[in-house]
């Protein structure tokens, strides 16, 4: 028969028994529908994920610190094989991972402890400076206030912990100004003064240490610790633009390294670079052309990598669970195929005898079947959508009771409503494999002897 | 006729026996028979309930294959046959019609005519053509949106029997075909059965056990009981 015909002749029979093939239909719907929405959870918690990790730039940046920046205790041997001093992690380092392609933004990293004042009381804290790509990461989305205004602004941002040490109200701070009092870094001539000397020999030079003040207006708070943790900002509560905290010169911890080091010369030396990548695909390629330059790159790609596996299992386990109520809809349709071969016995052999082959007979079940999985896998994905939907509106109405920001919890990109319906109509031709052929095989004779 | 220069005959049946094994017996329901249908006969097949005489309408059509034996259906030894090129042979070379009409109850008249065109994959734009045509010889051209059990049971026959020729076959098979109507319209489908062969140039086989009937319409009569053909010489028009 012709596909026209076939599918013609498989929905009248299909609508004969319409209450029937509708229940069985609806089996299917159910089994795609918590297929698509155990498998919309779990993508939706991956992007959730990655998102937030995204944000964290944990997995889109690379740490870059000089070769061999501790000299002896580790690895004695081989800094006696090469002759060759370390290569320097300065400006012109700097300027040549900005030329590398798909690198964002290279920056250092400036941390300092330091004592804030706010309302003539004194506050310790750790203030870092913020580069300007950290903007568009995302990590500031749930910002009280705002980003801010250049990147070489007298501003300040806080966290949420601070803000609540200064003020019982954190809204109330934006606007109001605060003083970061710091030490700054003034360079000794070398023909200066006689402390520098005996302290590095070979050193051309180091430097004083002179308390400055810098009055910040405060523009915004912010929950999260925006790229907290590994090449991040540690537990800084005090975040101001990079280029501003450049400018201080405050002195760093790693400060007093480079006077051991004694390479704190005329030259301005970074501790450590962040590169920051377009996405954590490019990461590892980014990282290997670093190296070939002659530094150390991390990245926690690896962590990433893990995660990503985790995720995969964390898929499939919903996925199967989501299957198991796919597997009781495709018994629905051998029963209801089954039955149908059965009050059909009759129409069978007629269609025989008028000529049917084997073959046409089975093509009109299986055609059957797979009509029901198409119509099945469409409703499926349907009430799949509306379920994700309405577990992500329970989710945030209940983080909306415990103050928290909403979050899209589940999420249906097109290749899982084009596998889904794929996947209903397969298991229900599949389903239909042993009624198709049964009623192939049925005797016309048999099938017409009157009753 | 263009098929009377065709020298095989319709149907030729070689020692045919059709068994059944029902549990530890074996049933002969066909028993050795030979029989030679020409082109263009009326043929009825007369026999008690149980003389195998459907069993062999049912080997005739292809819908059923012998325990052993040959048949020449159109000149075709059905045996050699694939069951995709019986289902062919039932397509286009037989048309049957049954007791109980075998219409398909949810579809209209013109639907179930339709269905064999559909089976032979006819286009469909010739369709419609075509159902017409098969619902005129019948003379039925009214109701024909209509539902089978909408129509009396000699309707439903005469749909039947434009269902069976709508894919103009050479062979008409009857099971019974007056078996479940009265004694007036079943003349009138013998009638309509006679006429049809003359103007088509069919080959007419009609089972039945009603042998009155089959005398007043049939050119010949073969008689079966317990499988075995006791009698196919039976010339009507000798006897009359």
């Amino acid at each position: 028969m012709k596909p026209r015909d076939l599918t013609d002749l498989a929905v009248r029979n299909l609508r004969e028994a319409i209450l029937r093939n509708a229940l069985t239909t609806l089996g299917v719907a159910v089994g795609v529908a918590s297929l698509v929405a155990m498998l919309s959870l779990g993508v939706g918690l991956q992007q959730l994920a990655s998102k937030r990790l995204s944000q964290s730039g944990l997995f889109d940046t690379i740490f870059v610190t000089p070769k061999n920046s501790f000299r002896g205790m580790g690895r004695p041997q081989r800094e006696a094989e090469s002759d060759k001093p370390p290569r320097p992690l300065d400006e012109e380092a700097r300027k040549e991972f900005e030329k590398l392609p798909n690198v964002i933004e290279v920056y250092p990293q400036i941390r300092f402890f330091t004592e804030v004042r706010f309302n003539n009381k004194p506050y310790a804290t750790v203030v870092a400076g913020l580069p300007e790509s950290s903007r568009n990461s995302g990590a500031f989305d749930g910002i009280e206030g705002s980003f801010f205004s250049s990147p070489t602004a007298d501003e300040a941002i806080l966290q949420i912990e601070f803000a609540k040490d200064l003020s019982e109200k954190p809204q109330s701070l934006l606007g109001q100004e605060i003083t970061l009092r710091y030490a700054e870094r003034q360079a000794i001539p070398a023909a200066g003064g006689d402390a520098s000397s005996s302290a590095a020999p070979e050193a051309s030079g180091g430097f004083s240490v002179v308390p400055k003040e810098l009055r910040l207006k405060i523009i915004g708070v912010v929950e999260t610790e925006p790229a907290a943790g590994y090449g991040g900002y540690g537990n800084a509560r005090l975040l101001m633009p990079l280029e501003t905290a450049a400018t201080l010169r405050a002195a760093q911890v790693n400060d007093l390294r480079d006077i051991v080091r004694g390479s704190a010369a005329n030259k301005v030396t970074f501790p450590s670079l962040s590169v920051r990548a377009k996405s954590p695909s490019q990461v590892e390629a980014l990282e290997a052309s670093i190296k070939s330059m002659g530094f150390n790159a991390f990245s926690l790609l690896d962590a990433s990598k893990s995660l990503r596996t985790f995720f995969s299992v964390f898929d499939l386990l919903l996925g199967i669970f989501g299957s198991l109520a796919l597997a009781v809809a495709t018994l629905g349709i051998v029963n209801t195929l089954v039955m149908a071969i059965l009050e059909r016995r009759r129409e069978i052999g007629v269609l025989k005898a008028l000529g049917a082959a084997d073959r046409d007979v089975q093509q009109l079940f299986f055609v059957e079947a797979g009509v029901m999985g198409l119509l099945g896998g469409f409703l499926g994905v349907l009430f799949g959508w509306l379920l994700g939907r309405t577990i992500t509106f329970g989710t945030n109405v209940y983080l909306k009771r415990q103050a928290l920001n909403p979050i899209e919890l589940s999420s249906v990109p097109w290749w899982l409503i084009i596998a889904a319906i794929v996947f209903a109509v397969l298991v229900s031709l599949v389903a239909g494999l042993y009624p198709a052929s049964r009623a192939a095989k049925l005797n016309p004779v048999d099938a017409l002897r009157y009753e | 006729m263009g098929r009377m220069t065709d020298h095989q005959p319709a149907i030729r049946l070689e020692h045919i026996s059709r068994h059944y094994s029902m549990g530890e017996t074996s049933v002969r329901a066909v028993d050795d028979v030979s029989l030679i249908v020409p082109r263009g006969e009326f043929l009825a097949l007369l026999g008690s309930s149980g003389s195998g005489k459907s069993t062999l309408l049912n080997l005739m059509a292809g819908l059923d294959r012998p325990t052993s034996g040959t048949i020449f259906g159109n000149g075709q030894n059905l045996a050699t046959l694939s069951s995709i090129e019986l289902a062919q042979y039932r397509r286009n070379t037989i048309g049957m019609i049954f007791q109980s009409f075998n219409l398909l109850p949810r579809m209209t008249l013109e639907e179930n005519v339709e269905l064999p065109l559909r089976l032979a994959e006819v286009d469909r734009s010739e369709r419609g053509a075509r159902v017409r045509e098969a619902l005129e010889r019948v003379r039925l051209t009214h109701r024909v949106g209509h539902r089978p059990a909408e129509l009396s049971g000699g309707e439903q026959q005469r749909v039947a029997i434009a269902r069976a020729l709508v894919n103009r076959p050479q062979i008409l098979l009857a099971d019974e075909p007056t078996g479940n109507l009265d004694s007036s319209t079943g003349e009138a489908i013998l009638t309509l059965l006679r006429d049809l062969r003359q103007q088509i140039g069919m080959t007419v086989v009609v089972v039945t056990h009603e042998r009155p009937l089959a005398e007043r319409f049939a050119d010949r009569l073969a008689t079966m009981g317990d499988g075995k053909l006791l009698d196919a010489t039976a010339s009507v028009k000798g006897l009359a």
